[in-house]
């Protein structure tokens, strides 16, 4: 501390002149590192995302992301209407419609439960489902990655839109191990009720939100391309 | 920082350094937060090894090319801003390389920036030497933090899935000890390698230099 | 600073005739017996083998440490011998043997050595030993088997008998074909939870209920532990401050809303509060010397319990709740110590 007093200042110029320098040089190896990665970060995320709903969709080949809101059904990339929700459309190799997708998260026992599941409008069921991201009790809440019992739950999971066509006929949800009775119910996995009470909430949000938006515009989705 | 009556060290002894004496994670116990956090698996530990050691070479190549012209008052905020640029830079390659390591890593790329093992080695070491020993010695700490990482990392990876590096080693009816890949799991095992390596080091004293000198004593 | 700061250190019991540590364990080790006994007559060779192999890991463990710190032998002061009783009396009778060993052993490294042996450890041994098993084999703690099943003394549970480091096979095939009556594979603290269904009476203090192996029947616990009260082997203020606190919180809940609320009877007699409170929370190191912080620690530890279960994530909360109690012990000696003689008024003990 005395020995700092003692020496002479350092004048301001000279720090900002540092500082200056320092950010530039800093600033030049940050905007090339960018630039040069982008196109790689880029092509890494629509590989998982492509990979993630091919999964959820068997046969798919290629897929769009799409906005559907009140206003209409808009293609990624474009202006997002307000209160849209967000989905993919799966296609296969002679271009036509194979099913459609979307992401779901429910609050699990550690963190959000982070799914994406298939909605097949011909069926006007679930009929998909994979898990993108969590943070679950190893060998208790991850076994709905891969627990066959839980998984047979998503080979038609009912999603009907109801009479008035605001909503699911039957809300998606959650039961007690071995009790289900409805198409629309999902078998909990014992010990891990926690965890798939938050897959079949976030289902349940998200379908609640997006098969009522989606309903009017299935028709312009069977065809690929603009 | 010099030591009294200590000879000048060769490149092999500054490379050594932090392999051995002082070896960020087993000596000075340092950088701990990712110590902890991510070395849940040996890919994992890698990692971040490898991440850890580009931002310790960068910033010491820096900040030695520059220790003539950094004036004393701004010192800490120039390596600050210089050490942030390595971490934004290795936070964008490892997304590129590998969108599932990054992931795997989670927030505790960006965290790196806030590792005292590179701030105290830019402030202890870099600044006060040239470029080469500079990088000599922040690859040595590089490696002996990867080291520590993926002592902590393999273990852990054995016990809590069975598998190193993703091959099984056990079978397929072994069952997982979740608790190592749990928070409390990577204390239990950072204590055991402590344990071990003060074990060994007390058994020979016959080692000239006192073996606890620990040079510089920042936290985070 | 000329006087350099004294600290005392006082080490319980303040008894006035001649009690040894040796002398006090062996009549602990005498009481878990009968529990023991009852254990084995109830779930048979899997309880016997788990209860030895626990003990013999603890025992071996300590002498292990022994060995590495170059002092004499503890094993003759019957601590370790306790640390693997309880410790096998808390984990489920189909809990396979390897995994009693790791329980075993992180008892006594974890939970015990590192911390300098008998006196020196923070934390209940048997408790960490059990912690660690929890959180490291989460599936095989939770899996119940049916007391009383016909064939318990020709044969092992299949999970006794699984090889080290692989998991235990699915026993659900082999229950139901030992089913025995009204056995649901789960305890009746998570078939309350779950499924809101509050045990018989009858069937909890007689232990027919799925259990650890020695949480079955509070009423031989009771009977153990009264005997070391009435020996003074233990503070028997803890035992009551913790089931009297339970007790008062779950009457408070079940009177506000007795159909979400289990009666008190269930609380006091479910899981392992009666063991844990008898045997677990009254280790002398690792609990208060003064009278009122025994009295703060049981009743900490009384209300804990009873907060996990009914708002926490797992069944059952003794276990943490006393691992609580234990950390805040130096705490609670501190902010409870007597005054001075002739600084305050009145006497105090």
């Amino acid at each position: 501390m005395s020995e700092a007093t003692l020496q002479p200042a350092t004048p301001s110029a000279a720090m900002i002149r540092t500082l200056g320098l320092v950010a530039t040089v800093c600033g030049i190896l940050l905007v090339l590192t960018y630039q040069n990665t982008l196109e790689a970060i880029n092509a890494n995320k629509r590989v998982a995302l492509e990979r993630a709903v091919f999964k959820v969709i068997p046969g798919a080949h290629s897929m769009k992301a799409f906005h559907v809101g009140k206003a209409g059904l808009v293609p990624e990339g474009g202006a997002v209407p307000e209160g849209a929700v967000r989905f993919y459309a799966a296609y296969d190799q002679a271009g036509q419609l194979k099913g459609l997708a979307a992401e779901a998260a429910g609050m699990g026992y550690a963190d959000m439960v982070r799914v994406l599941y298939a909605y097949n409008p011909a069926k006007q069921a679930i009929d998909g489902f994979g898990v993108v991201g969590h943070r679950e009790t190893p060998g208790i809440g991850d076994k709905i990655i891969f627990d066959k019992a839980f998984l047979k739950n998503f080979e038609a999971l009912d999603a009907r839109l109801d009479a008035a066509g605001d909503a699911l006929a039957n809300p998606i949800r959650v039961v007690k191990n071995g009790s289900k009775q409805n198409p629309w119910e999902i078998d909990a996995i014992s010990g891990a009720t926690v965890t798939c009470r938050a897959v079949a909430r976030g289902i349940n949000d998200s379908a609640q939100k997006l098969v009522p938006l989606l309903a009017p515009h299935l028709d312009k989705l069977t065809v690929p391309g603009q | 920082m010099a030591i009294p009556g200590q000879k000048q060290l060769t490149s092999m002894d500054e490379f050594l350094e932090g392999i051995w004496k002082q070896n960020p994670v087993f000596v000075m116990v340092l950088g701990l937060c990712p110590a902890l956090a991510v070395t849940v698996s040996a890919v994992n530990a890698l990692a971040m090894g490898a991440a850890t050691t580009f931002v310790l070479l960068g910033s010491a190549l820096l900040v030695s090319l520059m220790r003539n012209v950094i004036p004393k008052e701004v010192r800490i905020a120039t390596y600050i801003v210089i050490i942030a640029t390595f971490v934004t830079i290795v936070d964008y390659l490892i997304a590129a390389i590998s969108l599932e390591l990054y992931e795997a890593l989670g927030a505790f790329i960006q965290l790196i920036v806030v590792n005292c093992i590179i701030l105290g080695r830019a402030e202890a070491h870099a600044s006060k030497h040239a470029p080469g020993r500079a990088v000599i010695n922040a690859l040595g700490m590089g490696l002996g933090f990867t080291i520590g990482l993926f002592a902590l990392g393999s273990v852990r990876e054995i016990f809590g899935a069975g598998t190193l590096f993703g091959v099984p080693l056990f079978g397929p009816d072994f069952q997982p000890w979740v608790v190592m890949v749990l928070p409390p799991g990577g204390f239990f095992v950072l204590g055991a390698w402590l344990l071990l390596f003060n074990w060994w080091r007390n058994r020979k004293p016959a080692a000239s230099e006192p073996a606890n000198v620990v040079r510089e004593a920042s936290h985070g | 600073m000329t006087q350099p700061l004294r600290l005392e250190l006082r080490t319980a019991p303040h008894v006035a005739k001649g009690n040894s540590v040796e002398r006090i364990m062996f009549h602990v080790v005498l009481a878990l017996l009968p529990i023991c006994a009852f254990a084995v007559w109830q779930y048979g060779l899997s309880a016997l083998a788990l209860i030895i192999t626990v003990t013999a890991t603890c025992l071996l463990t300590e002498r292990l440490f022994n060995r590495l710190s170059g002092t004499a032998s503890t094993l003759s002061d019957w601590s370790a011998t306790i640390t693997g009783l309880l410790l096998a009396l808390t984990l489920p009778p189909s809990f396979p043997l390897w995994m009693g060993v790791v329980a075993g052993f992180a008892a006594i490294a974890l939970g015990k050595a590192l911390f300098g042996g008998i006196g020196y450890n923070v934390f209940n041994p048997a408790l960490v030993g059990r912690a660690f098993v929890q959180a490291a084999f989460p599936v095989a703690i939770t899996t119940w088997v049916p007391a009383y099943f016909p064939s318990r003394f020709s044969e092992f549970i299949p999970t006794t008998l699984t090889m080290p480091l692989m998991t235990p096979p699915d026993i659900g095939a082999w229950v139901k074909g030992h089913m025995v009556d009204g056995f649901t594979g789960a305890t009746p603290l998570a078939r309350w939870k779950f499924e809101n269904q509050v045990a018989e009476f009858g069937d909890m203090l007689s232990g027919v209920a799925a259990a650890s192996v020695g949480e079955t029947s509070a009423l031989i616990v009771l009977v153990c532990g009264l005997y070391l009260a009435v020996r003074r082997f233990l503070d028997w203020r803890i035992p009551v401050a913790i089931l009297g606190s339970a007790v008062l919180v779950a009457l408070l809940f079940h009177l506000l809303e007795p159909g979400r609320y289990p009666p008190p009877y269930f609380v006091l007699l479910s899981g392992g509060l009666v063991l844990g409170a008898v045997f677990m929370a009254t280790d002398m190191a690792t609990s208060p010397v003064t009278p009122l912080g025994v009295w703060i620690y049981g009743i900490l530890i009384g209300v804990t319990t009873v907060m996990i279960r009914y708002f926490g994530g797992l069944t059952e909360g003794i276990m943490y709740a006393i691992l609580l109690g234990n950390a805040l012990t130096p705490l609670i000696d501190q902010v409870t110590q007597p005054r001075v003689f002739g600084a305050g008024k009145g006497k105090k003990a």
